[in-house]
């Protein structure tokens, strides 16, 4: 299963290190990222494969967003299947 | 991978623009319940839905976290229950009333509909006295939700049932009157009731229907708002297609939620209700996109036109997004409920004749409409009546869940609370309709009727 992570807020210095941490903790492995700074909004997107978490998707979404949160950063981990189906035919 | 700008947006619109699922909806059949004991029966009843239900809120619970998109209500549908208490009496529909009122607790749901009855062309025994039960079931509950089907094009309207409807909103609404009528507020009476509607207050599990299913109930003005807003001044050609390519993916994350949680609940996915629901909240309203559409309030002059144009691309848009459509699917237009129309009625620019025009390119009707609390009996059915017409006559449904609040008066506010919201008590028309609605009897079905 994978799973699409969405990072924005203010840009600043360790966003995507502090993610990718966090990722690597739970045995998220990231296949895909990219990551685009317009004025001084950040927005990083990551595709994750979930075959080897070490938790449910739960906890993982849930310790996702409160890293986040302590990082003054809004982190959303959502099943991709959701930007499938809106955007796809 | 998925394109970065897709992304964003499906976040941003969860975010930002109140986009969720605003109801998944189980219908659970209580054919197999009915018993000539009702202590029986009220076990059965209590067990079937317990039972089928367990999950449910749970599975939604899982499903809010696994796509990162709130499920705001998780609401059960019965089969209307005056088939499945056909033989008591109306005490006896109040204890049921009580049993599914501590069914709907143990399970965590929002609200349960199927207090209901279908009367469009006379009242079997069970009807009448379930009708006879409303106002006390809706007082001693919070949970339970109560439709009664008066007319369809078929059948005509039922007018014994219409005179009778606005004595019982008049009885409900005085054992409530110490929380502003809210059983009113849980009490719609309609023309040609769907039977797969996950909606309240109107959602019934229909006869027709499996013995579970799910259906679902999408919301997103918030999100058709802002894209009529970043359209900015084009053409009505440009703002139908914004519509409906808005609706499309509004109604595809419906699809996603409906398919998976019917796939793990083990139940069959019935269908997805496109209508767009708004709420109280600020940019969850479907007045603002009227507004947006460059009305200076709604309730102005081209207000019809403007909802017609939205409900027609809303269908549009969504019908190629799910392989199933069906309840009510058109944009509502509560009064309570959104914000705009809550505005545009303290302003004086939304009226109740204005909102009946509107009613007739629409879903689903006359909705959550506060009136003074001395409103005749009458003058309510006439409003039904009038309401009720539209929907015989142009083969569509249509609605009426007025709250006449009792001690309040124009200038006066009500407050329902939640979802329900707040709204100004609205003027009636002051000339009396009594002795039309007292005739009795019913109103032929239309011409149109006669298809075969």
């Amino acid at each position: 299963m994978k799973a699409v992570v969405t990072v924005t807020g203010k840009d600043k210095v360790g966003i995507i290190a502090m993610a990718s941490r966090e990722c690597a903790r739970f045995g998220a492995n990231i296949i895909d990222i990219s990551q685009t700074v317009i004025r001084e909004y950040f927005a990083m997107i990551m595709l994750v494969e979930l075959e080897n978490l070490n938790c449910d998707f739960s906890s993982f979404a849930t310790a996702m967003k409160e890293a986040g949160e302590e990082n003054g950063v809004d982190i959303r981990v959502m099943h991709e299947d959701i930007f499938n189906t809106m955007h796809q035919i | 991978m998925i394109n970065v700008h897709d992304i964003l947006e499906t976040v941003d619109m969860i975010r930002e623009k109140n986009l969720d699922i605003r109801t998944v909806t189980m219908g659970i059949s209580l054919f197999d319940c009915i018993s000539d004991d009702k202590d029986r029966l009220k076990v059965k009843i209590f067990d079937k839905v317990t039972r089928s239900a367990k999950n449910l809120v749970s599975v939604c619970e899982e499903l809010e976290k696994m796509y990162g998109i709130p499920i705001v209500n998780k609401r059960i549908s019965i089969t209307p229950l005056s088939y499945i208490g056909a033989g008591l009496s109306p005490e006896g529909f109040v204890e049921l009333a009580e049993v599914l009122e501590a069914a709907a607790e143990e399970l965590g749901v929002n609200f349960i509909g199927g207090f209901s009855a279908h009367v469009q062309k006379g009242e079997i025994l069970g009807a009448k006295n379930l009708i006879e039960a409303i106002p006390e079931a809706l007082a001693r509950t919070n949970r339970i939700c109560s439709s009664i089907n008066v007319a369809t094009t078929k059948a005509g309207i039922n007018m014994d049932a219409v005179a009778r409807m606005g004595e019982i909103i008049k009885k409900t609404a005085t054992l409530t009157a110490d929380r502003d009528s809210i059983g009113c507020a849980k009490l719609v009476v309609f023309a040609n009731i769907p039977e797969d509607n996950p909606f309240m207050a109107g959602a019934v599990h229909g006869i027709g229907e499996p013995d579970t299913v799910i259906n679902v109930g999408v919301s997103g003005p918030g999100v058709v708002a802002a894209a009529i807003k970043e359209a900015g001044d084009c053409d009505f050609s440009v703002l139908a297609e914004t519509v409906k390519r808005i609706a499309f993916k509004i109604t595809r994350v419906g699809q996603l939620i409906a398919s998976e949680a019917s796939k793990r609940l083990g139940t069959p996915y019935g269908i997805v209700d496109l209508s767009l629901a708004p709420t109280p909240a600020a940019g969850d309203s479907v007045a603002e996109i009227l507004e947006n559409m460059g009305l200076e309030m709604t309730g102005a002059h081209g207000t019809t036109a403007a909802l017609a144009l939205l409900n027609d691309a809303v269908k549009k848009g969504g019908v190629m997004a799910s392989n199933h459509v069906g309840g009510l699917s058109g944009a509502f237009i509560p009064v309570s409920e959104d914000r705009g129309m809550i505005a545009a009625a303290t302003d004086g620019a939304l009226t109740l004749d204005k909102l009946e025009a509107m009613t007739a390119v629409c879903s689903v009707g006359l909705d959550m409409i506060a009136i003074p609390g001395d409103t005749p009996a009458s003058t309510i059915s006439g409003i039904i009546a009038d309401e009720i017409s539209i929907g015989v006559v142009n083969n569509k449904t249509t609605a009426v869940r007025v709250i006449p609040v009792v001690g309040k008066d124009v200038g006066d506010s009500a407050e329902f609370g939640g979802l329900l919201g707040y709204a100004p008590i609205m003027p009636v028309k002051q000339k009396s309709c009594e002795a039309f609605i007292k005739r009795g009897g019913r109103i032929p079905a239309p011409i149109h009727s006669l298809k075969n």
